[in-house]
């Protein structure tokens, strides 16, 4: 009995272990409801899942599922977000408790009766706990956003802190967090505004379908707004934790912070106008520009960083050993990389797309485009999968050449299939449809290698913190023992400080 | 050297299995007979049906009659060399205008009106003039045109017809005083009226698919031997039941008795939507997804776009 309090303890009272789960969690949707498109289904696997798990597909509702996957997938990726910043953001220890415990009960509530209402059949009684499970996420970001706070006193910084902050102290990189959340749950509730009407106005689709219909009612124009504005708040969030973890300070910094906040409530203000502005994407441009220049910034900064610490015992490094310190470390040159990679893959696809859309891709049949922009936020999504990937490597201690293996792994794998995924998606621009059968064999084949051996990596990571859990002094221990350590630390710094501060009230009463 | 060898085993491995694929002009596949008559016809009756993915019960207050198969190309190389020698359509270089792209392409083209123009963003003007056709000089093409006569690769001859532009669709079917489909008389002769549990059928045939419903990517059908998985068109009505050379089909009609309302070609309708002018294609095609197939999805291109697959049927 002890040995399943103790993990069950480590996995839902820490927030490693509450990390651990959701990337389980959703290891496990990836694994069961893969198989029911692509190759799964061309081998006869989808069939046989079907079968299996008793799932009731009917065709028309197919949309609906995917959605409904989508957000189950995302209600977990927000949770990972969720426990990383109450990690790593100074905060009351049962404020942390508090959110990442609404967040885990949401989240799982979601996870659970969304995928039962979507593939086994209408029950509406999961898709009421389906909602309730979202409400309780939402909960969970207002209570973060209240225990985020700026402003609050103790959490201003020194005039000589080499973090972004204003005269008064306020903590610029605690306010991008800040801004985010609040920012996510404007268009969460955007997204749950519109979902109210479904069965009444409003009729399950995808917005790739309508790409090219000049009629498109409000309730489309708001769904559409509200899942381009979520993914980018995900990416968001996950750029300013990689930020707090590879400590992102100095000159670098102070420039990035502001231009984080202002690009990210400007496009946000750009996706949620565009059900009344025509104009919107214009505000969107506008407010990327201020994201991805921070987003450089970090991207500089961390390399810079990885070349400096590789080179530090040598006086005069060569180029050559610049470049083998920036190599060094898969799991620290992982995120910046990949952010690098996202401007190939994502933004510049998408800015070209953009600039030749009459002259191009609207020249090309509507399935065209529609795998352009498929690919496009696939890969936006699963880029963002594999930097939350290499952030919990590295918390979970990866070391030697277990760490180098699975990041360069991720890196390069990664970077096959989402490369052959882009040129797949552009093939049309140097092979007719008569002649593009070898090419789209040999890119088919790269991205199935490439996703393929992301997932051997993160199943044998997987795997290594499974049977580390079944061990009884495994690193998990150690992980839970050294969190247990700093919260009671926390929480002592916190007794001082709420005793202190009741010294003070009763001193100011009895005069 | 241990890291080499398993380098080295992956890219052998990887090599091997990408044996080089042949392209649809490189092989000719044999003469299937399918025993479909594409001359033949089908009503459709008057009366209401449920539309689209939501099935929203949508009344057509007319009966009207769909060709049984999709147009073949021996029958598109019979319209083109009655309309030559009536002088409808030429043969030759025309322009192809797309919006602000213009290029010279060489083939048989005629005259189409143009359509109304409302400068909306991104619409694209259709303006009076020659269209093109049918390309006779692009990869893919199975009608050849020998400077006299057109006529189609033999074994392609019951094949629908393809590489064929919404203008070449339409003067097709108004060469004989026929029409193309709306969507909605498309859809209808589809799936017909029939509702299981409260739905329209997704398919023709019913509320499932399998390979042998249809031609589709990955279906495994008797071409995708010869042309690896993205395979080719099947000739018209071959999902009729029969059994080719030990290759099963289920017979796959739809509820009007109309053959490749699924797969195949993806097929031109006659809709001109105001603002945008894309034409609308339905019924998925050999390189379609199965999801494709179902009988709401639609695709949509110019209509000067050609490619080898998209054909089409008439309405009258």
């Amino acid at each position: 009995m002890q040995f399943v309090k103790n993990r069950l303890d480590y996995l839902f009272r820490s927030t490693r272990g509450l990390t651990l789960v959701a990337i389980a969690v959703v290891s496990l949707i990836t694994a069961i409801f893969g198989t029911l498109s692509g190759p799964m289904v061309e081998w006869g696997i989808k069939d046989i899942s079907v079968r299996l798990l008793g799932m009731k597909l009917v065709e028309a509702e197919r949309e609906g599922r995917i959605i409904m996957l989508y957000h189950t997938i995302a209600m977990t990726i927000v949770a990972i977000e969720v426990y990383f910043m109450t990690e790593i953001l100074p905060m009351k220890r049962h404020e942390q408790v508090i959110i990442n415990g609404t967040m885990t009960v949401g989240y799982l509530t979601a996870v659970v009766f969304g995928l039962l209402f979507a593939y086994w059949g209408h029950a509406f009684v999961f898709h009421g706990l389906f909602l309730l499970g979202q409400s309780l996420v939402f909960f969970a970001g207002i209570l973060l956003c209240a225990a985020l706070g700026p402003w609050k006193k103790e959490y201003r910084l020194e005039k000589d802190s080499p973090y972004a902050h204003t005269k008064s102290g306020i903590n610029l990189e605690r306010m991008a967090f800040f801004v985010m959340a609040i920012s996510m749950l404007l268009s969460a509730t955007f997204g749950a505004v519109t979902g109210s009407y479904w069965g009444n106005g409003h009729e399950t689709f995808l917005g790739e379908d309508l790409i090219r219909n000049p009629y498109k009612t409000d309730l489309q124009k708001a769904i559409i707004g509200h899942l381009h504005i979520m993914l980018t708040l995900i990416a968001i969030a996950i750029t300013l934790i990689v930020g707090r973890w590879l400590k992102f300070k100095g000159i670098l910094h102070r420039i990035a912070m502001p231009l984080m906040i202002w690009g990210t409530i400007t496009i946000t203000i750009g996706a949620l106008s565009v059900v009344w502005v025509e104009w919107a994407h214009t505000i969107i441009y506008v407010g990327s520009v201020g994201v991805m220049l921070a987003a450089l910034m970090f991207v500089i900064y961390s390399w810079d960083m990885l070349i400096k610490e590789g080179t530090a015992d040598i006086e005069k490094p060569s180029g050559w050993q610049k470049f083998k310190a920036l190599l060094s470390d898969p799991i620290k040159f992982g995120p910046g990389w990949q952010m690098v990679f996202m401007n190939f893959t994502v933004s510049g696809v998408g800015i070209f797309m953009a600039v030749k859309l009459t002259e191009i891709f609207r020249v090309w049949p509507h399935r065209e485009e529609r795998i352009i922009l498929t690919g496009h936020w696939h890969i936006l999504a699963s880029l963002i999968a594999t930097i939350i990937l290499f952030y919990f490597a590295d918390l979970s201690g990866l070391k030697g050449k277990a760490r180098k293996w699975f990041g360069w792994t991720v890196i390069i794998m990664s970077n096959l299939a989402f490369g052959s995924v882009t040129v797949f998606s552009m093939k049309r621009l140097f092979v007719t449809e008569a002649e593009q059968q070898s090419i789209v064999n040999w890119l088919m084949l790269f991205t199935d290698i490439g996703l393929a051996m992301v997932l051997v990596a993160l199943a044998v990571f997987m795997i290594w913190r499974l049977y580390d859990l079944l061990q009884a002094k495994g690193y998990w221990m150690q992980e839970y023992n050294a969190e247990r350590k700093s919260s009671a630390q926390a929480e002592i710094e916190e007794q001082k400080r709420k005793l202190k501060e009741l010294e003070e009230t009763l001193k100011e009463v009895e005069k | 050297m241990k890291q080499t060898l398993f380098l080295l085993t992956l890219l052998a491995l990887t090599i091997s299995a990408c044996a080089p694929a042949p392209s649809i002009g490189a092989i000719t596949p044999p003469y299937v007979d399918t025993g479909i008559d594409p001359e033949s016809w089908a009503l459709v009756p008057a009366g209401s049906f449920p539309y689209g993915q939501h099935d929203h019960i949508t009344d057509v207050n007319h009966d009207y009659e769909m060709m049984v198969t999709t147009v073949t190309n021996e029958q598109y190389a019979r319209f083109l060399n009655e309309a030559l020698a009536a002088g409808v359509i030429r043969v030759g270089e025309v322009e192809v205008e797309t919006g602000e792209q213009v290029w010279v392409e060489v083939g048989a083209h005629g005259f189409y009106p143009g359509d109304p123009y409302d400068g909306y963003k991104h619409e694209e003007e259709i303006k009076p003039g020659d269209k093109l056709f049918v390309p006779t000089e692009a990869d893919g093409v199975r009608i050849m045109f020998d400077g006299t006569k057109f006529a189609s690769i033999p074994e392609y001859r019951n094949h629908p017809v393809t590489m064929v532009t919404w203008f070449g669709a339409n003067a097709y079917c108004e060469y004989y005083d026929w029409r193309l489909p709306t969507e909605i008389e498309w859809e209808k002769a589809a799936r017909g009226t029939e509702l299981v549990n409260g739905r329209g059928l997704p398919f023709p045939w019913g509320t499932h698919i399998e390979g042998k419903n249809a031609n589709y990517y990955s279906s495994f059908d008797l071409f995708e031997k010869m042309f690896g998985k993205l395979g080719n068109t099947t000739p018209v009505g071959f999902f009729n039941g029969r059994t080719y050379d030990g290759y099963e089909t289920l017979d796959s009609a739809s509820p009007y008795g109309l053959y490749d309302m699924a797969g195949n070609v993806w097929q031109w309708t006659g809709d001109d939507y105001p603002k945008q002018h894309y034409r609308h294609m339905r019924g998925g095609s050999f390189y379609s997804y199965e999801v494709d197939l179902r009988v709401w999805k639609f695709n949509s291109a110019g209509p000067q776009h050609y490619s080898p697959q998209v054909g089409f049927r008439c309405a009258r």
